[in-house]
This record gives structure tokens, C-alpha cells and sequence, in this order.
């Protein structure tokens, strides 16, 4: 009987374990060069256990920039965005599930159609933009043209699209403004989906690079993500320290991820079954 | 109390069909009626249009003597029970009955009263603090319909509230519906699809076909005297046999058929027709009677399936030159296969004309 289970459950868990080892490999390299202090950081296959730990190299890291700084310069741009991204996902989302009005197959269409395109494409315009509105190095100038996500309202509209009809009629009768009904029945009906969307929007946000980089000049206003790159300038040969530095930024938003990791999946469940 | 009417009363979800093509109703003060039809013929509109959840594409509706077109559905009092029951899942059984209360900027000692008075009324007082999802179907209906008692509606509308409970319950609830209206006296429109529903709680019934209403009567008149083919296979279980038949003759004692071959006396008024034209006999399965042997006026026919229904034995019979299954019945087991004698009751005969209206009855 055991190995009946033993037998049909190794080749199961076996592969889940090497596909897991795959997923996280980036990650554990990273964690390994930081907390490692010897052998080649570059030999392959690389070290997946560190040699001779240390936190030498994330003290280091801590001294060397202004890490204080930067936390709390992520925590504003991800917080604004996720706020600013629910508020606005959550609106349109209900007012194209909901509210049918003329033409609305179309603008779901089209704010579809900007799924497709590539996000480094809306750098060039987006970064026009903020210039032209005197925004660059300004933590709005990075938010703004974020907070209106294509995927936000996809899912917010999935979401209230499976709120029974009846639900709705019932409130209305129960004498609910358009107002009440969304605040008080649609949005507490769509919590799983709001907060899947957003601790994905935090993730990715408290992540991002690229737009932050090309919109923040001074260091002061750096996010994590962007003032930790600013490691491998002052250290440049010092790779052991830039990794400890990725460390400390994946941190907080990977403990925030597995606290809320239950809601995230639930989230999704609905939104795609 | 509040009376209902609708005025050619028309709705059309696209331009140019309309799902209910001009229909008038009065409703009195205090009356339970049933809407019944067939599957698709427009209740639920209806039910909607007078809720204020679909717009009314032509016509007036009057609520207690207000013009109610335009009157939004929470201003109409009106309280609606879905067949979904609709609760609103987030909110505990207490706020789900509170919840148009509180819209309302009731006080909080009045919510606490009515809610309190509608759960003892119901009997759901131990059930307040739970979650619809911690609730069984019976249940989950008791509190939409406490949600809609607290609001003391001067119309309740109910659209097939007891459809998805099993029959035990559904008998029960049917029971505790007509105690409320009973004890509230309210104004209540009812749809439904059971027949025993519609035949117990309606004080008056209305047929529907096709956004049309067929007949409207109490429901005795609707089952005695059906005003049309449609209304008389719709209402009553088993249904009633409608067999084709062609006038005999015409007498003051009323018009004798001929059912391929056999005579059949009714008490059916049938001056208008010419002999020979074409009738559908109309007889319910209690009006038909089993007699041993041959005699005169009595139909052979064979006896092709017998049914315990526990206070009720249906037999399924055939008779030559008839293709339809007749049912009957009976008094008491009959052998399968066996040749039996059929007996119907003049005073009970229904005669339907080529358009399928019923044909007077006779005065005794
Ligand atoms: N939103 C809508 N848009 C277009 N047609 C509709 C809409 N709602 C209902 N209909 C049509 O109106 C007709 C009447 O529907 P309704 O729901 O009132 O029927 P019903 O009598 O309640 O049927 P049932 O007994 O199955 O509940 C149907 O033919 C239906 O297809
Ligand atoms: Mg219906």
C-alpha cells in the first residue's frame, strides 16, 4: 500500500521539484553569490549553497547606498500605483461590465488591443509626455502613466461580469444608487480580484527598472530596483555585493507575497476559470 | 394594500418584436395572483417591468393609483423575490435584510425591530450573524423573503421563488407563503411553473402564451372552464385528453360527437357549427370512467400502462383509431393489456371549435 503511493506519487513530486528548481535557479544563484564569500562566482554549474556564508556582503551593501532612502521611495511609487491601479481597473472595469452603454464592446476592444503591444513601446510616448508636462524626475511622472493597465481592467470587468445579474437587481430594489451598488455589493464581491491585481501590480512595480531609470535622474528619488543597479557603478568589480543588494530589494515584496499568496490565487481562479 | 394595473402594457427588446405585444390587468388590493405560461412566454418581463428592472416600451402601469412608468424600483414599493434568491453574499442574514434600511437612513432601533419581527416571523431569528453560503436552499428563500418583508412593500412580486428547494420544502414553504399573505393581507404577483402552487396560493390565475394572456379567472373557473385549447391542456395534472372529433348533431340538449365511430353526449351549446365539422373533445382524466362491459355510449380501449401514484391510480389506455394515449382515472388495478369500457361525463365534456375556442355550455 505505502509503495504503491511511494511508487506513483516519486515521479509526480520529482518532476515538481525540477521544474520549482528551474523557476527559483535565478533567485538561489543570486542568494548564493551574496551570502558566499568564496570560489568563482562565475563557475559553472554554478554554486547553489554558498561557500563560507557571510552577511559581510549585504552590510556592505547596506553602507554603500542609501538603502533607507530607496526603500521608502519604492514604497511610495508601488503604493500610489496599486492604489491609483485599483481605483482606476475597478471604474472601468464595472462600467463595462455593468453599465451597458453604446460603443462599450469597442472601447473594451481597444483597451484590449493595448495588451498586445509591447509596454517598451509606450516608453518613447509616455516619456514625451511627462517631459512635456514637466514631470521627469518626479515620482508622478513614474506613476502616472501606469496607473491606466490594460490587464487591471480585463480582470476587474471579468470579475463583475460573474456577479449574478439577480445580485444587482436586488440592490437596486433595495433602493442602491449606481454608486452604492458598485461601492457597497460589486467591490466587496471582487476583493479576490482586487487584491490579486493588486499584489501583482506592487510585484511588478517594486520591480521595475527600466521606466523608473528613464524617468528619475537624481539619485535621491530612486526606487530599490533602480538604486541598487547604482551598486554596480560604485563597486563595479564588486558582483558579490550588487547580488546582496538584489537580495535586500526582493526581499519585502517576497514576504508581502507569500503572506498574501492565498488571495492572489483565488483572485486568479476566478478570473480565468 | 395596493392595486395593480396595467394598461396595453407592450415590450420589445429589439425594434421590431415584441415579447409582450399589448397587455391589460387589474389587479386588486390585496389579491395573490399567479402568472403561469409556458417556458419563454414572458412572465419574467412582466414580473420586471412592473419591478422597474426593464423599461416599459409602451403602455402605463399603475402602482396604488400612481403612474409607476418612470418611478424608479425602489421608490415604487414594490419587493421582489428572485428565483436565485440573490442574497448578497458578503453580507451576514441580519445585513442582507437591513440592507434597504439602511439605504433608506432608517434608524437603527427601527431596522432592529422590523429585522427582528421578519426573522420570528420566519423563524430564521437563530440564523442572523451567518453567511448566505452557511445557509441550505430553504433557508437561503426564508431570508429573501424576510429581506423583503422588512421593507413593507405595498406589492410582493415573486418570480418562481420555490423552484430550486426539493418537494418536501417547497410544500412547506408553499404553506408558510399563503400564512403570509394571510397575516400581511399585501398585494402578491407569483409566478410560477407548478401547478399545485399556482391551483393553492392564487386567488386568481393568469395563463400566459407567447406575452399574451389566455385566460384569467379564479382557479376552479380556469379548470372547469377552460376558455380555449390552450389553457385547458396547460392547467391540470395529469392533463386534460383533447381528442379530435367531428360534430354529430346539434340539440338544445347539447351536441353529440362522433369520436371515430362512437357517440358521445356532451352538454356543449355547438348551434353555431355546421354537421360533420371539426371538434376537439375535451375530457379530464376524473371525468372518464371505467365500466366493465359493453354498453351503449361506452368506448373500447386497452389497457396499456397503470400508474401508483399513491392516492391516485392513472391508467394510460389506447383506443382504436386514435393516435394519442388516454388517461384515466382509475378506481382500481386493471390488468395490463385488458379491454376496458369507457364512460365519459356529459356535464363534464369540453368542446373546443377548429380554432381551439371552448363552446358554450348548456343551461340546465
Ligand atoms: N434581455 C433580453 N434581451 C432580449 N430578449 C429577452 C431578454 N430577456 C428576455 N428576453 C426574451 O423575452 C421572452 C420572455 O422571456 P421571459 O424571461 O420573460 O420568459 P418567462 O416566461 O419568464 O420564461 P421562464 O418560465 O422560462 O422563466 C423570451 O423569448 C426571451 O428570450
Ligand atoms: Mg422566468
Amino acid at each position: 500500500m505505502f509503495k504503491r503511493i511511494l511508487l506513483s506519487w516519486t515521479p509526480r513530486y520529482t518532476l515538481l521539484a525540477l521544474v520549482g528548481l528551474f523557476t527559483t535557479f535565478p533567485f538561489l544563484w543570486t542568494l548564493s553569490t551574496a551570502l558566499g564569500d568564496s570560489g568563482n562566482i562565475y563557475a559553472f554549474p554554478p554554486q547553489l549553497l554558498p561557500s563560507d556564508p557571510t552577511l559581510a556582503h549585504l552590510d556592505e551593501a547596506r553602507r554603500a547606498i542609501p538603502l533607507d532612502r530607496f526603500f521608502w521611495n519604492s514604497v511610495w511609487i508601488a503604493g500610489w500605483t496599486v492604489i491609483g491601479t485599483l481605483l482606476i481597473s475597478s471604474l472601468a472595469g464595472y462600467a463595462l461590465a455593468v453599465m451597458k452603454f453604446r460603443g462599450s464592446k469597442w472601447v473594451f476592444l481597444a483597451v484590449l488591443t493595448t495588451l498586445i503591444l509591447p509596454s517598451e513601446l509606450n516608453f518613447i510616448v509616455n516619456f514625451i509626455t511627462v517631459t512635456q508636462m514637466k514631470l521627469t524626475n518626479t515620482h508622478a511622472g513614474v506613476v502616472l502613466p501606469l496607473l491606466a493597465n490594460a490587464f487591471g481592467i480585463f480582470l476587474l470587468k471579468q470579475a463583475f461580469e460573474e456577479i449574478p445579474a439577480e445580485i444587482l437587481d436586488a440592490a437596486r430594489i433595495d433602493g442602491a444608487s449606481e454608486w452604492q451598488l458598485f461601492l457597497r455589493v460589486a467591490l466587496p464581491l471582487a476583493t479576490p480580484s482586487l487584491a490579486a491585481l493588486g499584489i501583482f501590480t506592487l510585484v511588478a512595480t517594486w520591480n521595475a527598472y527600466i521606466w523608473p531609470a528613464v524617468v528619475l535622474q537624481s539619485p535621491d528619488e530612486f526606487p530599490l530596483a533602480v538604486g541598487v543597479l547604482y551598486l554596480s557603478g560604485t563597486f563595479a568589480a564588486k558582483t558579490r555585493v550588487v547580488a546582496a543588494g538584489t537580495v535586500l530589494t526582493i526581499l519585502p515584496v517576497l514576504l508581502l507575497f507569500l503572506l498574501a499568496q492565498r488571495y492572489f490565487m483565488r483572485g486568479l481562479d476566478g478570473a480565468v476559470k | 394594500m395596493a392595486a395593480v394595473q396595467l394598461r396595453n402594457i407592450r415590450k420589445a427588446y429589439t425594434r421590431d418584436h415584441y415579447v409582450i405585444p399589448g397587455l391589460d390587468l387589474d389587479i386588486e388590493p390585496g389579491e395573490f395572483m399567479v402568472f403561469v405560461g409556458p417556458s419563454g412566454c414572458g412572465k419574467s418581463t412582466l414580473l420586471r417591468m412592473i419591478a422597474g428592472l426593464e423599461d416599459i416600451t409602451e403602455g402605463d402601469l399603475h402602482i396604488a393609483g400612481t403612474l409607476a412608468n418612470d418611478v424608479h424600483a425602489s421608490r415604487r414599493g414594490i419587493a421582489m423575490v428572485f428565483q436565485s434568491y440573490a442574497l448578497y453574499p458578503h453580507m451576514s442574514v441580519y445585513d442582507n435584510m437591513a440592507f434597504a434600511l439602511k439605504l433608506a437612513k432608517t434608524s437603527p432601533e427601527e431596522i432592529d425591530t422590523r429585522v427582528m419581527r421578519a426573522a420570528q416571523i420566519l423563524q430564521i431569528t437563530h440564523l442572523l450573524q451567518r453567511k448566505p453560503k452557511a445557509l441550505s436552499g430553504g433557508q437561503r428563500q426564508r431570508v429573501a423573503i424576510g429581506r423583503a418583508i422588512v421593507r413593507e412593500p405595498k406589492v410582493f412580486l415573486f418570480d418562481e421563488p420555490l423552484s430550486n428547494l426539493d418537494a418536501a420544502l417547497r410544500l412547506q414553504m408553499r404553506v408558510e407563503l399563503a400564512k403570509l399573505h394571510q397575516e400581511l393581507g399585501t398585494t402578491m404577483i407569483y409566478v410560477t411553473h407548478d401547478q399545485v402552487e399556482a391551483m393553492t396560493l392564487g386567488d386568481r390565475i393568469a395563463v400566459f402564451n407567447a406575452g399574451r394572456i389566455e385566460q384569467i379567472g379564479t382557479p376552479l373557473a380556469l379548470y372547469h372552464a377552460p376558455r380555449n385549447l390552450f389553457v385547458a391542456g396547460f392547467l391540470g395534472s395529469p392533463r386534460m385528453n383533447l381528442l379530435p372529433c367531428t360534430l354529430d348533431q346539434s340539440s338544445p340538449q347539447g351536441a353529440r360527437v362522433n369520436l371515430v365511430g362512437h357517440h358521445v353526449a356532451t352538454r356543449r351549446d355547438a348551434a353555431g357549427q355546421a354537421p360533420g365539422a371539426a371538434l376537439t373533445l375535451g375530457i379530464r382524466p376524473e371525468h372518464l370512467s371505467v365500466v366493465a362491459g359493453p354498453q351503449p355510449g361506452a368506448i373500447a380501449a386497452r389497457v396499456d400502462l397503470v400508474e401508483h401514484l399513491g392516492d391516485v391510480l392513472l391508467g394510460y389506455v389506447e383506443i382504436d383509431g386514435i393516435d394519442q394515449i388516454v388517461t384515466v382515472k382509475l378506481q382500481h388495478e386493471l390488468p395490463l393489456g385488458a379491454t376496458v369500457y369507457l364512460l365519459c361525463d356529459a356535464n363534464a365534456c369540453h368542446l373546443f371549435d377548429a380554432d381551439g375556442h371552448a363552446l358554450p355550455l348548456l343551461e340546465s
